[in-house]
């Protein structure tokens, strides 16, 4: 049995995987297929000022070893995540994450500064959405919107702020120094890549949104390659997702620099995938004789 | 609710019509909980998304469930694919059902097509007390007839075309038959569910219907089958997957 907890910003993480923030919702409904405890952490779903109801459905469309989401962060809004869901995930013995996004910088300060009052344990600021019109991805392919958000809100909580980073940019190495600079504690990525399907029968985009994220196994090598760029140029944690669906993957990850894994789409496709992955995990580095996963966070030896 | 995933074994494959097929799958611990109007999610081998399957009938003394659906997309028709014998992997059961009554009291079963298949334990629940009203496109594309006469109901077959029982629309016997019906239960197009609701709620009488959506968890965690509902008129998006897939037509902005 190897030591499998890792230490992000403070915060002690019994396991390194966490249900990726909008898969999960907050973890109600897959209680009911397994004690939330087992988990490292949970991202909860992206939480905005106000209740916002998302997008048009078609929401989803499969792809070749993925799939297409445009939900829109719809939720019940800040107010409603404090007084109703909150309270139920802080006593399930594992660390939780609050998943923000916001229409502008000062929304997003907003929702943090609610938040810095209560007991949870960790912001995940979202600058890379790419389902809503205003706000979300916007902020996040531009160093200057990325630095200028993180900025706002580090002066807004105490909370060890996580910002999750967007792929669709030309260097995320860059995007991601900005934010450092500006005060993040740690880093999640890759939010989805910009996709979208065509049904050739109607000719009409697959997605009422017409685009929508790209996740799932397709997105991978992509996310294993800006992870490894991430995390080589910045000194804070980097949390690495983006189809992982295996503990082999997981592992993989954390050699390419991820500290801890998010588990997206592989919850959909199955709901114990965060589960089974820390089991594999674990015999893996026991077949390999490693004591402690923190040995193999970026362990891997370039050529 | 306590949600189960595993893999089930195919105790039994057929064949109704063109594309739809008819599945036994052996799962005793979702058969006992199961109950009418609800769904299975299933992975077709190698996808990344399960597709939602209505559940057409529960034997809870054998352990299975029956599913029939229809092999349209890649995933519907790898489903199609597993050979008697081979495992599925399935979570369910899923969803918000039909709300049954005292199997004394008048109802009218309705649904077209791929809809049809989960009305079933809904017309064996009632027996002679229901008016089974089925539409579909043409006699080749008839499907549960039989089984939809065996439990006693009185069953009123549609074709679009004419080539099997009445020629038109099932609004048409509806309208005939809604007189003193305590409720209505569908499930079909939209089109068709839309023309349902009106005809029920023109005479008064409740009617369900079961919706369809393209789903991604199934359990109401992500949040994709959204679909517009209004609840003390406040319109927002329910989710076709937890508060459905059966709604109230009134609630329902189509």
């Amino acid at each position: 049995m190897s030591d499998l907890s890792v230490k992000i910003a403070g915060v002690e993480f019994k396991n390194p995987v966490i249900p990726a923030s909008g898969v999960f919702g907050y973890g109600r409904e897959y209680e009911e297929f397994y004690p939330l405890s087992k988990l490292g952490g949970i991202s909860t779903k992206g939480t905005t000022g106000q209740k916002r109801n998302g997008n048009l459905s078609p929401r989803i469309a499969e792809t070749p070893m993925g799939m297409l989401n445009s939900v829109g962060l719809q939720n019940p809004g800040i107010d409603k995540f404090i007084s109703d869901e909150l309270p139920n995930l802080m006593q399930k013995d594992t660390v939780i994450i609050a998943n923000i996004a916001g229409s502008t910088p000062e929304e997003c300060a907003e929702v943090a500064t609610k938040l810095d009052n209560t007991d949870v344990h960790m912001i995940e600021l979202n600058i890379s959405c790419p389902n809503v019109k205003q706000g979300g991805a916007a902020f996040g392919v531009s160093c200057e919107g990325a630095a200028s958000v993180t900025s706002i809100v580090r002066k807004a909580t105490k909370k060890p702020l996580i910002v999750k980073l967007s792929p669709n940019v030309t260097d995320i190495a860059s995007i991601a120094k900005a934010v450092e600079a500006e005060g993040a504690d740690a880093l999640s990525l890759i939010n989805t890549i910009l996709g979208m399907r065509i049904d050739i029968n109607t000719g009409r985009p697959v997605l009422k949104n017409n685009c929508g994220g790209l996740s799932g196994p397709a997105v991978f090598p992509i996310a294993v390659r800006m992870v490894w760029q991430t995390a080589n140029a910045v000194s804070i944690p980097v949390i690495g997702m983006g189809g992982i669906s295996s503990g082999a993957d997981a592992v993989e990850m954390m050699m390419a620099g991820a500290s801890a894994v998010q588990v997206g789409a592989a919850v959909i496709t199955n709901p114990y995938a965060p589960i089974n992955i820390i089991d594999e995990m674990n015999d893996i580095l026991d077949k390999k004789g490693i004591k402690s996963v923190k040995d193999i966070i970026g362990s891997v030896v370039p050529w | 609710m306590k949600y189960t995933q595993g893999k089930y074994l195919l105790l039994e494959k057929n064949t109704l019509a063109r594309q739809i097929y008819d599945f036994t799958i052996l799962c005793p611990d979702i058969a006992a909980v199961a109950s009418i109007g609800q769904f299975v999610n299933i992975l077709p081998q190698g996808h990344t998304l399960r597709r939602p399957i209505s559940i057409c009938d529960i034997d809870k003394e054998k352990g299975t469930i029956r599913i029939v659906f229809m092999a349209k997309g890649e995933g519907t028709l790898k489903l199609a694919d597993t050979p008697k014998g081979a495992n599925l992997d399935m979570v369910g059961p899923l969803g918000h059902g039909f709300t049954v009554s005292d199997s004394s009291e008048k109802v009218i079963i309705t649904g077209g097509g791929i809809g049809v298949p989960p009305l079933l334990p809904l017309a064996r629940h009632y027996g002679k007390n229901a008016v089974v009203i089925l539409g579909f496109r043409s006699a080749d594309a008839v499907i549960l007839r039989q089984d939809f006469e065996a439990t006693g109901a009185k069953v009123i077959v549609c074709t679009d075309d004419g080539t099997a029982g009445e020629h038109g629309m099932v609004t048409a016997p509806l309208s005939r038959e809604i007189t003193g019906v305590s409720r209505v239960f569908a499930c079909g197009p939209i089109p068709m569910l839309k023309a349902i609701a009106s005809v029920s709620e023109q005479n008064n009488v409740p009617c369900q219907v079961s919706l369809e959506e393209r789903m991604g968890c199934g359990v109401g965690a992500c949040l994709v089958c959204a679909c517009k509902v209004k609840k003390n008129g406040d319109e927002h998006f329910g989710h076709v997957c937890k508060d459905g897939p059966v709604f109230d037509s009134e609630e329902v902005i189509w």
